[in-house]
């Protein structure tokens, strides 16, 4: 399969970006997207050309550090990560349009790389217990409820690659820190500080200058671990709980 | 990843205050921006439920008019209160749509929306227009200065003739159609708004997520097709 491309490419930071066209030409269609531009990026290193730097790590579906923008769409077309998308769901011929996520917080590194360890600083702002840490506790003794193991299981998946906040139209990174907020305040050691985390995270993403949930819901429609947008609602209540209990605690 | 790399986002920097600080929280604002939004929302379905006493007949609506008109202060103190969440509803609105459009600083080449409705995407716009509409409409009906023979209009009890200005005033097939537009884009602003007020203020879960979603749409189009019914049978002739 032959395809043409549009590809980001940014030497650094602070250095503009723009579009450049690549030829991908011979791909096999059972070639995975990341595949493809690794075969792109043979040919061009090949010419002595910088290879498009872009990110992955397992390449099956789990680590969530792959990106990519692919025609507007965060990990590509269909649920899944990048390096899940396969040349086959495209067309020969087709033209396709490769962008990093792109997000104030996330700052750009390099062509398709994006420093997303805004994410990591919000899980340090209190997205942890804080428990002696020794031989497991005897499991029978902590009941957990079966309805919320399941959510907290649920919203546990969650990859933390930031796909919702590219494909948030305010970069808002709601999707993250109402899954990463409810899979600890479902479960019973999440509860001790289950007010001061939702405090904490909520306001580090914004001190981070992630933008304001719109419901537009596209973070739920793309995110890879299927996190439902219903965790928001449980955080929006969470946090406006907890901001009451700052309030009225002396 | 630990690449010192310079981040374009704002730095936004909370109060002790705790009060302050929750309005400066995105979800603080949001809370602030749906509870008007409840406010107005209320205050859309209670005026539909006087407004459509007109098909009652002029003696009804007329007295209705009176009734609003003699609680004196206690209207007042309700204008008042409607206009501060009008008020604060906008201001909020103002600040959150900054704070994204610092967030997402540059837009993808191909647009690849997903599943965000084209109303829930114009919320700024259909506001905007909604805000325009509303004024007019003051301006119109409440403060009688768009047609001076509004004031004189007195009904066989001496009692200001609502019904006889309505109809006077939707008789004009321009202003008419204006108003359908008018309320069309409230009915758009209202069909992503009515769903959002729920899942901001949190009490929505996956058991009520559809059922919120598409309640929220069908009663945006009743309450066009209440507003609507009024202009639409003046028009026709149906109202007289």
């Amino acid at each position: 399969m032959n395809f043409k491309l549009k590809v980001w490419r940014q030497k650094n930071a602070v250095s503009p970006g723009s579009f450049k066209d690549y030829d991908a030409k011979d791909i096999p269609s059972e070639a995975s997207f990341l595949e493809m531009l690794d075969i792109v990026n043979e040919s061009l290193t090949g010419n002595s050309e910088d290879p498009i730097e872009f990110d992955s790590d397992c390449r099956e579906g789990i680590c969530g550090m792959c990106s990519l923008v692919i025609n507007g769409i965060p990990h590509g077309p269909g649920k899944g990560t990048t390096c899940q998308v396969y040349m086959r769901r495209f067309t020969d011929g087709d033209t396709i349009w490769i962008e990093p996520f792109r997000a104030a917080a996330f700052s750009p590194i390099k062509d398709l790389v994006v420093d997303r360890s805004a994410f990591d600083r919000i899980i340090q702002a209190g997205g942890y217990i804080v428990v002696r840490t020794g031989s497991a506790p005897e499991a029978n003794s902590l009941p957990v409820p079966k309805h919320n193991a399941d959510l907290a299981m649920e919203a546990a998946a969650c990859i933390g690659c930031g796909a919702c906040v590219a494909a948030c139209p305010n970069s808002s990174a709601m999707l993250f820190v109402a899954a990463k907020v409810s899979h600890l305040g479902l479960l019973p050691q999440g509860q001790a500080e289950r007010e001061t985390r939702a405090i904490h995270m909520v306001r580090e993403m914004d001190e981070l200058g992630f933008g304001n949930c719109r419901n537009y819901y596209e973070c739920e429609a793309i995110c890879p671990a299927e996190i439902s947008a219903t965790f928001i609602a449980r955080l929006n209540r969470d946090y406006a709980a907890a901001s009451a209990q700052e309030a009225l605690t002396v | 990843m630990s690449v010192a790399s310079p981040s374009t986002a704002p730095v936004r920097v909370f109060s002790k205050n705790p009060f302050i600080a929750f309005y400066q929280s995105s979800i603080g604002k949001k809370y602030v921006v749906a509870v008007t939004a409840l406010i107005l929302i209320l205050y859309v379905l209670g005026h539909l439920a006087g407004n459509l006493q007109i098909f009652i007949g002029p003696d009804r609506i007329n007295a209705y008019a009176k009734l609003l008109h003699d609680l004196g202060p206690i209207l007042w103190v309700v204008r008042i209160f409607l206009l501060a969440a009008f008020v604060i509803h906008i201001v909020a609105t103002i600040q959150l749509a900054h704070e994204n459009r610092l967030a997402k600083p540059q837009k993808y080449a191909v647009p690849g929306y997903q599943r965000s409705s084209t109303a829930a995407r114009t919320m700024l716009v259909s506001g905007v227009i909604v805000f325009c509409f509303v004024v007019y409409h003051l301006l119109q009906f409440t403060f009688e200065v768009t047609d001076p023979r509004y004031h004189q209009l007195r009904d066989s009890l001496g009692r200001h003739d609502v019904y006889r200005m309505l109809i006077l005033g939707f008789r004009h097939p321009l202003i008419s159609l204006f108003y359908i537009v008018g309320l069309f884009l409230l009915t758009n602003h209202l069909s992503h708004g009515l769903a959002s007020v729920v899942q901001t203020l949190g009490i929505n879960n996956r058991k009520t997520a559809n059922f919120v979603a598409s309640g929220g749409q069908t009663l945006a189009w009743v309450v066009f097709a209440g507003y609507v019914s009024i202009p639409v049978t003046i028009l026709l002739g149906i109202i007289k």
